[in-house]
């Protein structure tokens, strides 16, 4: 699975409303993420092959229905990637010195 | 109704050690920040999961194990009063070797809606998923997320 996938996936409004719809609700089908008068059921199922290439969305089969789901591991994988393990230092530095600042400030 | 969710990772591993870090509380404390799992994982075995600090604070039963493929674990809270309440949750650890790695896909259901066990185990499930394929793939699990 490669992050490039993942970042072409994000990077289009109206996929990113699809993953905001699979977090408020999730397990939808097809119909129900078509339900918006702005896009056609076409639209969306070319921009949730996208979304499921990048494994930001997972479908599963429940007899007939194809339900999706909201996959937010590899949101997860980014964000351990250049958060956790470059700025975790530097950002425990930095709250370190706003507390002894601020503590000689007072 | 039911709630649940589906998370999937892929990680360049064997379906058998891949499976060895789902059942082995040596690997689960590794890569689940102290906490750990433990049971014999044969079908209708007890299982339950141990806090640092001893504390067990889920528990269940082992519904199905078929290494290194399927496991289906009977899952309920047991130190949160309303989550405990709901009932029994069931977690189900799909094992699929894909291409060069392998495919793992997390399911945690429960039968009914609005729950608020599946929210809280929701937002846990990324975290240790991420440590886990990080431990598998670079040796090292992920530094503890540090509470908001």
């Amino acid at each position: 699975m490669s992050m490039d996938a993942v970042f072409k996936a994000l990077a289009d409004p109206t996929r990113r409303e699809l993953l905001d719809a699979l977090r408020a609700r999730n397990g939808q089908t097809l119909s129900e993420l078509s339900e918006r008068p702005d896009m056609t059921r076409q639209a969306v199922t070319k921009h949730l092959a996208i979304l499921e290439d990048g494994d930001l969305v997972v479908t599963e089969k429940r007899g007939r229905e194809k339900l999706h789901y909201l996959n937010p591991v590899p949101i997860h994988e980014i964000a351990d990637r250049w958060i956790d393990k470059f700025e975790r230092g530097r950002l425990g530095a930095l709250a370190d010195l706003k507390r002894k600042l601020e503590r000689e400030g007072r | 109704m039911s709630d649940r969710f589906v998370y999937v990772t892929y990680i360049r591993t064997t379906p058998e050690t891949l499976w060895e870090h789902l059942t082995k509380p040596e690997f689960i404390r590794v890569y689940w920040h102290d906490i750990s799992a433990e049971s014999d994982w044969k079908p209708g075995s007890s299982w339950k999961l141990i806090y640092p600090d001893g504390r067990v604070t889920d528990t269940g039963e082992i519904i199905e194990a078929h290494p290194p493929r399927r496991l289906i674990i009977k899952w309920r809270n047991e130190f949160r009063p309303e989550l405990k309440a709901e009932g029994y949750s069931r977690a189900t650890f799909l094992i699929e070797p894909a291409h060069e790695t392998v495919k793992l896909t997390v399911t945690h259901e429960i039968d009914r809606a609005g729950s608020k066990f599946i929210e809280a185990v929701s937002q846990g499930w990324p975290s240790v998923l991420s440590s886990l394929k990080s431990l598998l793939e670079t040796g090292k699990p992920l530094p503890r997320q540090k509470a908001a």
